[in-house]
Parts: C-alpha cells; structure tokens; sequence
C-alpha cells in the first residue's frame, strides 16, 4: 500500500522531503552536469519531432534535397489535402477513430471482466478457486507470440478478421489486468466490505458501492494501461486488418509508408496527424499516465 | 455493448446470497453461485482466446497445417525436427532469425538498463522543469512503434536524412547506409529502440529511486561514504524488485521487436536484421504456413521462458550476497 500511496505523487512527496534549503536549488558541478545532459537529451528529443513536422508542410523536392533544405519555400499543405480528403486511399483520420473506438473499448472491457474476476479471487472462497487462479497466473508467463496463429484461426471462425471486434477482444483475455487487480483488493482494508455485510449488502452491492469506488486509482491505472497498450499494438492488426476503412492507425501508418515511399512529406503528415491529438492528450494527463506506468513497476 | 455483459446479473446473485444465508460467515464462506458469476465474463474471454488457443496452438503444430488448403495432414513432430537444422530452409531462416532477435537484445539492452538508470538519477535531484523533462523522454513512448519506425526511417534515410547530413556538418562520414548494411542496420533499430522507450525505463526507475528512505543516504553520509559507494551500497540494494521488473520487461520486449524491423529496416540486408517474431509472423500469418509458425513460436516461447528464468536466478543470487 504504501509503495501505491508514494508512486501516486512522486514529485512532490520528494520535494517535500528535501531537506529545507530555503526551497531554492543549489547549483554544485555534478548539478550543472545533470543539467546539461537534461538539456541536450530534451533537444534530441524535441528535434525529430519538429523535423517531423517541418517536414510535412515540404514539397517532395525540398524533403529529399542534398544538402538539406531546412525550412519550406513555401508552406504547403499538399500532404495534408492528401491523406485527408475524402475517398483518399489512405483515410488517416479514419484509422485515428478507429484507433479511438477500439483502444476506449477495449479498455473499457478489460476493466469490466477483470475487476469482478479479481475480486472473487481476492475476497471469496469456492471450490476451484487455487486451480483457476494458478492457470490464470500461470499464462502470465507465457510468451503472448503462441497465441497468434491459433487466435487468429479462432477469430476467423468469428468471422471478426478485418473487423473492429478482432483488435478490441482478444487482447483483453490478458491475466496481467486480473493479477493486478487482485493484488490491490487485498490491500484494501476489510472491515469496511465486513461493516457493509453487516447492514445486509450483498455481495454485488458491496462490490459495486464500496470497492469499485476505493479502488479508482488502480482501476485508471488499468484503464491507462491498457489503452496504450491497445493503441500502440502494431503485430496483430498488422495482419488482422486489410481494407483501408478497417485499419486502425498503427498498421494503417505502415500502409502509408509502403505507398508513398520516399513522399517523406505524406508520411511525415501522417506521423503528424496521428501524433498530435495523443501529444495533446498526453499533456494533459501525464502525470496520469506517466504514474501509472511508475506504478506497474513498483507493484510489479 | 461488449461491455454490458460485465456485471453479473444483480437479481441472480441477491438471490445465491440470500440463499447461503445473510449472515456475518457468508463473506469467508463458500457462497454459492455468486464467485462463479463474477468470475464468468473474464473465463469466457481467457478461455477462449488463452487457453484454447495454448492448447489448439500445439494441436496445429503437429500438422502441415496450411490455413488455406482443406488438408491438413498430421506430420507428428517434423515441424520441429525441421527447426532443429540449418539444412533445411525453415530451419535456416528461423536460426538467422533467432540471431537476429538474439543480437538486437544483447545490444538493446544494457543501453536501455543503464542509460535510463542515469537519467532517472539526475531527474530524482532537485531540479527546475523536472517534470517537464519527465514529460518530454516520455512522450515518444505514448506515439507508438508505428510513428517511431516512420519518423526514424526518415530521419536515417542514407541519401537524404536528417542524421547523415549532421554527420557530415561536423566531418563525419554522411553516407552511412543505416538502413540498408551492416553493422549500421543494427546501430539503427537500437538508437530508434532507446530513443522511443528511454522514457518508459526511466518512469519506473525514477519511480523506484523515490521509494528510497532518505535516512539511508544520511546514514552513509555519516559514515563517510563517496558517492560511488552511496550508489553500489544504498541505491543498487534497494533498487533490486526495480532492477528485476525492469530488466524483464526490457529482455521480453526487446525479444519480441517487430514493429522497427518491419518499419526501418524490412529486415535489410537481405533477412538479416528480421527478428524471431516478424518470421513467425510472416510465415503464420503472411504466408499461413501455421504449422510452421506454430512450431517456431514454441520454440521460442520455450527460450524466453528460459531466460526470464536466468534472469529470475541472476537477481536472486544478487539478493543473497
């Protein structure tokens, strides 16, 4: 509990703790150094990005000149017009909501089937109990790549090859949701869910009302997880997804570098396109999200 | 939706509480339908697409099994048997391939152990901006292998990239094939791999340094301890569940590249940066050889496995000294 408590808010529980030098920070040679790496690692990774998007506003010619051309002559949003026009065959925007719907839902479903499942296994006793829970934490520790070829056998006899529903289900069949849920329940304090029971809650009610709502933060914590997982997996609708209307980003940015090739200026935009509303997203809840991450570590 | 199957039906499970009786032992006591109930919807999906197919995986491997011919005639362990030599074209591509994923792990990971450990040690002093420069590392890891693999094939393009001409702004060689030979080849999928998930590494460590107690340092500052000794003594020690997560998660996801090699390189030259994952990927599901790919993925897994137990061994023998 305490390692959850402390990882919520990193920063300021160590400013806090810094012994109080008046609140300034003192400049020794190791700090100016430290600094100075800081310094140069944020340029190398600004610096792609901003070439990134320089680059989509190019015409060809500017993008593969030699030497360089650093800036456009003329600031065109030819790359743009292409990939987001109407009937365009590489329908960016249209992979970003799809990306959209199938990262939210499948979230969503790995939170709603893992967090009932969790419990049981935290809080409940029934015959079979040790035996599905060793199976569950036993794949854990599967590698996930044997899974592919059979699994996709099994969607296809769904008929849910090239379908939204392939990218969105089986991902969610996952245990580390259910082991990571499990594991924050037993934190939890009983007495409360006992004083519940009491008063004559069931074990639905006391599911719903008391748990669900004191387990917020490790339920977004999966929520973000599971997200990004989503969001970023590349492998699986790789070849799971075909038609351009189906794709979702990843596999959908792979098809535009296989068509526009060396039109760096298309491919940049599309890097762009899929970039920006996730950058933006990411400013807001980074703290969020860069927690979350910090905690799976500590829990794990 | 998908998701409305989730909670389990309220009525059904009032009624199985009811039944066991509302008293104080129903919470530790066997109660009936209701475990099984919320268990459901999670064994329905992990049945399905877990177990099932862990069991149908190795069912499949055991056949010359063409996902687009009717016949697919049981071949016993030939799949493997084949695997088990460079002879055979099979077993030649899939041993390049396991080199290739071996070399790419070897060179990835110290590079994304030690580098983030750095980096999170600068970050966890007091610093102005710390977490915009948190914030900053971490970002390419929200934009996913797809941008990544895209970005840096621009960037390492060998007639007109970004970094070829700032090699030759400062005299260096700017016509260094990264894509297309190597070693270059390799020296791109990592520095694209460490650019994208320094990030990550560094959240965990930054994360685990915090955890900390400061009077450990207080107390080695007493007793006259250097900085080094500080760090082998204090920070190594108590980092070591850290150390253990990270390492792993680095290992496996290094051991299952696919998206830089897809994307940067195509596997150049010829096949030899293809990794493990991206073969049985194509001959699976490109070419639906599943037999084939079925075959190899045990193999693999049962590699992988093997080496999170070492790493498993390595950390305990640390913990012990």
């Amino acid at each position: 509990m305490a390692a959850t408590t402390d990882a919520a808010r990193p920063f300021t529980e160590a400013t806090d703790a810094a012994p109080p030098s008046g609140g300034r920070t003192r400049w020794g040679l190791p700090k100016i150094a430290g600094f100075g790496l800081l310094i140069l690692l944020t340029v190398l990774y600004l610096a792609p990005l901003l070439w990134m998007l320089v680059t989509s506003f190019k015409s060809v010619n500017e993008a593969t000149r030699w030497p360089l051309q650093w800036l456009p002559d003329q600031w065109l949003t030819r790359s743009y017009d292409t990939i987001l026009r109407p009937g365009s065959a590489t329908p960016v925007l249209r992979w970003f909501a799809n990306s959209m719907v199938s990262a939210t839902a499948h979230a969503l479903l790995v939170v709603a089937t893992a967090a009932p499942a969790a419990y049981a296994l935290a809080r409940m006793d029934f015959p079979g109990k040790r035996l599905v829970f060793g199976l569950i934490i036993g794949t854990l520790f599967i590698p996930p790549i044997i899974f592919l070829a059979p699994n996709y056998v099994i969607v296809d006899s769904f008929g849910w090859i090239n379908t939204l529903w392939v990218v969105i289900v089986p991902g969610a069949a996952g245990a580390f949701g259910v082991f990571f849920l499990r594991q924050f329940f037993l934190g939890l304090p009983p007495e409360i869910e006992e004083a519940a029971y009491v008063d004559g809650a069931n074990r639905f009610q006391v599911f719903m009302r008391i748990v669900l709502p004191l387990s917020k933060p490790a339920l977004a914590t999966l929520l973000t997880l599971s997200y990004l997982a989503n969001w970023n997996d590349f492998l699986w609708p790789f070849y799971v997804l075909f038609t351009p209307e189906a794709l979702t980003l990843p596999p959908g940015l792979g098809r535009l570098q296989g068509q526009f090739n060396i039109d760096y200026p298309v491919i940049m935009a599309g890097a762009v396109v899929a970039s920006i509303p996730v950058l933006a997203i990411f400013v807001f809840a980074q703290r969020y999200i860069i927690e979350g991450v910090a905690r799976s570590g500590i829990k794990g | 939706m998908a998701v409305s199957q989730a909670p389990p039906a309220p009525p059904g499970a009032a009624v199985a509480d009811a039944t066991t009786g509302g008293t104080r032992t129903a919470r530790s006591g066997s109660s009936g339908l209701v475990p099984y109930l919320f268990l459901a919807p999670y064994l329905v999906l992990f049945s399905v697409f877990v177990l099932a197919p862990a069991v149908y995986g190795l069912w499949i491997s055991l056949h010359r099994w063409d996902f687009l011919l009717p016949v697919k005639p049981f071949v016993g362990l030939q799949n493997y048997l084949n695997l088990l030599t460079r002879e055979t074209a099979v077993g030649n591509s899939f041993w390049e391939s396991m080199g290739a994923t071996g070399k790419f792990s070897l060179f990835s990971v110290p590079l994304l152990l030690v580098i983030p450990l750095l980096v999170a040690m600068v970050l966890n002093k007091k610093f102005p901006a710390r977490t915009f420069f948190r914030a900053v590392f971490f970002a390419p890891y929200v934009l996913g292998v797809a941008v990544i693999g895209l970005l840096w094939r621009f960037l390492l393009d060998p007639n007109t990239g970004l970094l070829n001409y700032l090699f030759g702004l400062v005299g260096l060689p700017d016509d260094i094939p990264w894509t297309t030979a190597l070693p270059w080849a390799w020296v791109a999928l990592v520095a694209a791999t460490v650019w994208w998930t320094l990030g990550f590494n560094t959240v965990i460590y930054l994360a685990g340094l915090q955890e900390i107690p400061a009077d450990l340092y207080e107390a080695a500052d007493v007793d006259g301890a250097n900085p080094w000794q500080k760090f082998r003594f204090v920070t190594l020690p108590q980092l070591q569940r850290v150390l253990l997560f990270v390492t792993t998660v680095t290992v496996l996801s290094s051991a299952n590249m696919f998206g830089q090699s897809l994307l940067i390189t195509q596997g150049a030259p010829g096949t030899q940066t293809r990794t493990a994952i991206m073969l049985i990927a194509q001959e699976g599901l490109g070419s639906f050889r599943m037999g084939n790919a079925t075959a190899m993925s045990f193999v693999l897994a049962l590699f992988l496995s093997l080496t999170s137990l070492l790493i498993f061994g390595f950390f305990r023998r640390l913990g012990e000294d």
